[in-house]
Parts: C-alpha cells; sequence; structure tokens
C-alpha cells in the first residue's frame, strides 16, 4: 500500500515541477481528446502551442500573445493576494466589466475634447469602478457574514446585464445607426490605447500588468501587509492573535483585485476590444482564476503563467480556423490545466511512502 | 389578461425544479462535509448529455437518466481531486466548473438549432420530473434525519475526525455524497435543456448552479428550506418574466438582473441572521470545505 506523509512546508522542487508535469499531461490528455474527436492530435497539439510562437504565421500572432496575456496577469496578480489569504474573489470577470463600463463612461462624457488627462482619467475611472464593484462583496461579508465567493459571483452576472444595458441604452452610440454598442474608442485619439511600440502588441495594459507583477513582489515579500496576508492564510487564528484585523484584510484584497481587474477592463475597452458592447465580458476574469493557481500564487509564477495561457488563447484560434476545431476546445484545455495542478499538487504537500505492515 | 394563481404556480413550479434538484444534490454533499463549487458545471453538462440522449433517442426520460449518469461521472473528477488528491475543495470545483462549461461548449456544437421531443404531461398537467423534484424533499429529509445512513453522512459531515474513528469509511462516504450531488445537478440541468427550453444552447445554466449554491446556505442545510429557497428563486423569475411580458418601463437587462440580486439579498439577510443570531452558530456542518486525510 502507499501512504502519504503531509510535509510540514510545501517542497520547493515540486511547487516548481507540477506545473510542468499538468502542462505536459494537459497537453498528453488533449492529444487523447483530440484523436478521439477525430483530429490528429500531433498537428492539433503543435497548432496551439508551437505555431502561434513560431509557425508560419507567427508574425501576426506573436504581438497577440502581450495582448492576451496582458489582462490575465493583471487580474491574477490581484486575485492571488487574496487566495493566498483565504479571500475567494471569483467575481473578477464582473469587476473587469464594471471597470470597462466606468472607464468608458469618462471617455464617452468628455466625447469630443482632446486633452492629454482623459487616459489617465479614464484608467483611475476604470480602477474605481473595478474597485467599488469588489467592495460590494467584501463590505457585505464583514457586516453580515456573506459568503464573497457567491457574492462575487452573483454579481458578475448582474454586471453582463449592465454592461447590455449600457450598450443597448445610455451609451449607444449616437451616430451608430441603431446598432447596440458605444462609440468606439480607438477612433478618438486622447482616449485610445494603442499600441505603444508597433508590431509587439504592448499597449498601456502591458506596462500596467509589468508594474502588477513588480507590485505585488514587493507588497508579498517585503511588505507588512504582504505579511499579513501570508499569515492570515496558513494560521487565521495565530494571524488574529498576532494582530491582523481580518476584515480589513478582505477589504485590502477584494478591494486590490477589483482595481487590477478594473484596469484590465478600461485597457480593453479602450484597446483591443474598443467599444462597450454585450459582449465585453470574454471570460478572462475565470481564466485568470486559472492563472494565479498555475503561477503558484507567486508574482514571477503569474507572469509565465499568463503567457502561456494567452498561447492556448491564440493556438485555439488558429487551430480553429486552420483545422476547424471547435472555439471552446481552449476552455477545455484550460480546465484540464487546473484540474492535473490540483491533483499534482499532492506532491508538494505530501511525501509519499510505501506503507510497512506493522 | 386574467391572473390565473394555478397557472402562475405552475409556472413557478418549472422555474424552481432546476434549482431544487441542483440544490438538493449540493445539500447532500455539503451535509457529508464536501463544499462543491462545480455545481453549474455538472449542470450544464446534464444539460447537454441529457439533451443530447432525449434527441437521438426521442425519450425525454432516456434524457434525464442519462443526465443524472454524465452530472455523476463529471462529478468523480472533484471527488478524485478532493478525495483521493487531497486537493483544495474551493479550486477543484472552480475547476470543474470552467472545465464542465468548456467540454459541453464544445461537445454541444453538433446539437445547436434542434428542438428536444416534447415531454408528456404528467399527473395534473404538471411535469413528472418536477413531481419527482417534490418528492425528492421529503425523501431526503426522511433520509437525512431518519435512517442510518444518514446519520453516518451527517456524522462525516459534522465531525471527520470522530467518525473516522468510529470506524465509518469517510472517503466513501464522501465520495457517494459527491455522485449524488452531480447526478442531481445533472438532471436539474437536463430540466432546463428538456424541458423549459426545449433546444441547447451554449451557457444555458447562466449561473443556475451558483444560485443553488446559495440556497442552501438559505436554507440553513435542511431539505424543506431548500424547497422555499428554490420557491423563492422561482417566484423571482417568474415575476420577472410577467413584468418583461407587460411591458414594463424598465429595461429588459435590468429586470433581467432581479434574480441574481435576489439571491445576493437573500444570502446577506441569511448570513446576517445567522452571523447575529441569540443562538450561536449556524447549521452548516463542522467540516464543511475541510479535506480528511487519515494518518492511521
Amino acid at each position: 500500500m502507499i501512504a502519504l506523509i503531509p510535509r510540514t512546508t510545501p517542497a520547493p522542487q515540486w511547487q516548481l515541477a507540477t506545473p510542468l508535469l499538468a502542462v505536459l499531461a494537459t497537453m498528453l490528455t488533449g492529444g487523447l481528446l483530440f484523436a478521439i474527436m477525430g483530429y490528429d492530435p500531433v498537428a492539433a497539439i503543435r497548432t496551439i502551442f508551437w505555431d502561434p510562437l513560431f509557425g508560419p504565421a507567427s508574425g501576426y500572432s506573436r504581438p497577440q500573445l502581450l495582448v492576451k496575456a496582458a489582462p490575465l496577469i493583471l487580474i491574477a496578480s490581484g486575485l492571488a493576494i487574496g487566495f493566498r489569504a483565504g479571500i475567494w474573489n471569483i467575481g473578477a470577470e464582473g469587476q473587469y466589466i464594471i471597470g470597462a463600463i466606468t472607464g468608458a463612461a469618462v471617455a464617452l462624457a468628455f466625447y469630443p475634447l482632446e486633452a492629454w488627462w482623459l487616459f489617465p482619467l479614464m484608467v483611475a475611472a476604470g480602477m474605481a469602478g473595478g474597485w467599488a464593484w469588489g467592495m460590494i462583496p467584501a463590505m457585505l461579508r464583514n457586516w453580515f457574514g456573506a459568503s464573497e465567493i457567491l457574492v462575487s459571483l452573483m454579481l458578475v452576472y448582474v454586471a453582463q446585464r449592465i454592461a447590455a444595458w449600457m450598450a443597448f441604452g445610455p451609451m449607444r452610440n449616437p451616430q451608430g445607426m441603431g446598432f447596440p454598442g458605444s462609440r468606439n474608442l480607438q477612433q478618438y485619439p486622447s482616449a485610445a490605447n494603442p499600441e505603444l511600440i508597433a508590431g509587439t502588441g504592448a499597449h498601456w495594459g502591458v506596462v500596467a500588468a509589468a508594474v502588477a507583477v513588480l507590485g505585488t513582489w514587493v507588497l508579498m515579500s517585503r511588505h507588512i501587509r504582504g505579511f499579513h496576508i501570508r499569515a492570515a492564510g496558513t494560521a487565521p487564528r495565530a494571524a488574529r492573535f498576532a494582530g491582523v484585523r481580518p476584515a480589513v484584510l478582505v477589504a485590502f484584497c477584494l478591494g486590490l483585485s477589483g482595481a487590477l481587474a478594473g484596469a484590465a477592463g478600461l485597457f480593453e475597452v479602450a484597446g483591443p476590444a474598443g467599444q462597450i458592447t454585450d459582449r465585453i465580458g470574454v471570460g478572462y476574469g475565470f481564466t485568470a482564476i486559472i492563472v494565479a493557481f498555475l503561477g503558484r500564487l507567486h508574482p514571477v509564477g503569474i507572469l509565465l503563467a499568463g503567457l502561456l495561457l494567452a498561447l492556448t488563447y491564440i493556438g485555439g484560434e488558429l487551430a480553429q480556423l486552420t483545422m476547424g476545431l471547435p472555439a471552446a476546445t481552449v476552455q477545455v484545455f484550460q480546465g484540464m490545466l487546473l484540474f492535473f495542478l490540483l491533483g499534482f499538487d499532492l506532491l508538494t504537500r505530501f511525501q509519499i511512502r510505501r506503507r510497512v505492515r506493522a | 389578461m386574467m391572473i390565473d394563481p394555478i397557472s402562475i404556480f405552475l409556472v413557478l413550479l418549472g422555474a424552481a425544479t432546476p434549482i431544487l434538484f441542483a440544490a438538493l444534490g449540493e445539500l447532500v454533499a455539503e451535509r457529508a462535509g464536501v463544499l462543491n463549487l462545480g455545481v453549474e458545471g455538472m449542470m450544464i453538462t446534464g444539460a447537454l448529455a441529457g439533451f443530447a440522449a432525449a434527441y437521438g433517442t426521442g425519450n425525454p426520460f432516456l434524457g434525464f437518466l442519462v443526465a443524472a449518469i454524465a452530472g455523476a461521472a463529471i462529478s468523480l473528477l472533484f471527488a478524485a481531486l478532493t478525495q483521493v488528491f487531497l486537493g483544495n475543495q474551493v479550486a477543484s470545483g472552480l475547476a470543474l466548473t470552467l472545465f464542465g462549461l468548456g467540454l459541453a461548449a464544445m461537445l454541444g456544437k453538433p446539437f445547436e438549432g434542434v428542438r428536444a421531443p416534447v415531454m408528456p404531461a404528467g399527473p395534473l398537467r404538471i411535469n413528472w420530473i418536477v413531481w419527482l423534484g417534490l418528492v425528492m424533499v421529503p425523501a431526503l429529509w426522511w433520509f437525512l434525519n431518519r435512517t442510518r445512513r444518514g446519520l453516518i453522512l451527517r456524522a462525516v459531515g459534522e465531525n471527520h475526525e470522530a467518525a473516522h474513528a468510529l470506524g465509518y469509511n469517510v472517503r466513501l462516504t464522501r465520495l457517494a455524497a459527491i455522485a449524488f450531488g452531480g447526478a442531481m445537478a445533472g438532471v436539474g440541468g437536463a430540466f432546463i435543456s428538456i424541458a423549459t427550453v426545449l433546444q441547447w444552447t451554449e451557457g444555458m445554466t447562466a449561473g443556475a448552479g451558483w444560485i443553488a449554491l446559495a440556497i442552501v446556505v438559505f436554507s440553513n442545510w435542511t431539505a424543506p428550506g431548500v424547497l422555499a429557497g428554490a420557491w423563492l428563486f422561482g417566484g423571482v423569475t417568474v415575476l420577472q418574466l410577467r413584468l418583461q411580458a407587460a411591458g414594463v418601463a424598465v429595461p429588459v437587462q435590468l429586470l433581467s438582473m432581479a434574480p441574481y440580486l435576489a439571491t445576493i439579498i437573500v444570502l446577506v439577510a441569511i448570513s446576517a441572521r445567522q452571523k447575529y443570531s441569540r443562538r450561536a452558530g449556524t447549521g452548516a456542518p463542522g467540516s464543511l470545505g475541510t479535506n480528511f486525510h487519515a494518518l492511521r
């Protein structure tokens, strides 16, 4: 028989190895799935994981990597901090949508004014919107003990409907000939979030993602609040005796992750998406949860995991185009990745020994 | 238009049924100490598998059977992660939801645009599955409170260490509870695709699984409470649809928020009562959400 002996601290070598194992297992299982569905498994895996970077069309797809990775990294950085403390913000998708709406609202309110301060103001508004949407579950948990998991999730559906309402109602483009959707911010220079260096895909959201990685690293490893967060996550009772106030942490973590998700939403609506539509939420908020876990809740890990998941998006689109794979394949891959990671995580927390009969 | 209370009640019963099934299943899992956030993923899996089977065979009842099996089968992924690999329950449940939504969307493509076979009406013009849901409420209450197996299940959920020390198989009990929860969620999801909408669309469960999770909290972990919660939710849904149909001067998108807002409000009210009530504690099982690992 096999026995599992709990480790006192997670094994560092397995913490690095398990994400790689999970990716490998996902590729193998994914290949198997493709084979069952009647596709060439080797070609499918190569199309998803290799061609976007080095294939014939990589000149187009490589810049997309940063475009897709930026929101994921930005959102996951915030989520990971909460997850460390045992605070489960599952509603980043809603905070992302609200950030896009509040940010775009500022731009539309000043249209057609051209001013240098407009874009910074939009970023601030996007972050404030995301923050406020994140503070709803935080306050409801602090005041009434309501589960932040369920409240933040319900607010995703509410946010989606607010976006639809905005696209069909108050924010509809008056020159849009009756089509739903706001004005296109890409065509409004002061409000647009363009590519900063031609051919790289890098926009202000990419810069913000880099700042978020650095900032969360400093917070978690160099700041007393980061220490409080880690303490609250590993030993909540001990943390309370050490003077950590749970309510403050809940507000801080949900507010911060909400603000970062809101910023991601604003950068998206002012850049790649261009306008508020009823489909402004494309699931980055949920995929970011996978990014956070795959990145071991560590800023550098999240950077790498964000790039990998961005690759699956682009590779998935490519496979859809060239091989006719269903669009939802990407989502299945992402789900499998998380499954395998959580499974292999056993190795970081337990030692596996052969049980000796006494 | 005459307002016929009986027909409104029938619509309410139908609107409440998917949530009722999913929430009853989750109730059993949570009473065994397992917090499975994968309800939405299991529901959508059941919605697709059930629809595919009903469409393929022309028999809606077979569809529900397949949906239950599919829901239970996919729940075993969560069971393996949490019971065998001792993974975090919150993260594993989320993984199940994300995976289930993706898998159903991927496999469901060929079933878009076709209609499900019409179900024969049951007694009193009420769908058979609605009846089944209503019967499940007292049946589960009886099982949990009046049977030996129900007692063991509650013991495992209340204090897994103690249950283990008494010689009960914590892991097996939880596996069975998770699979039952999956089967119920599968039937709930299939009710949406086979009996309500009569077709398959991507993401058609639209958060019903999450509302079911909230209703378990609302119920204070009791079967009659789950029924009350599901009816409350069904009532809000029906009211919202009636207001839409009546052309109230509120945008449709805002009206359709009502079920989610109602869920939040109810969740807050119940949580507040549980937090500030004189009788300390809630009906939440003691070991809810924590994994069990037997060293000996």
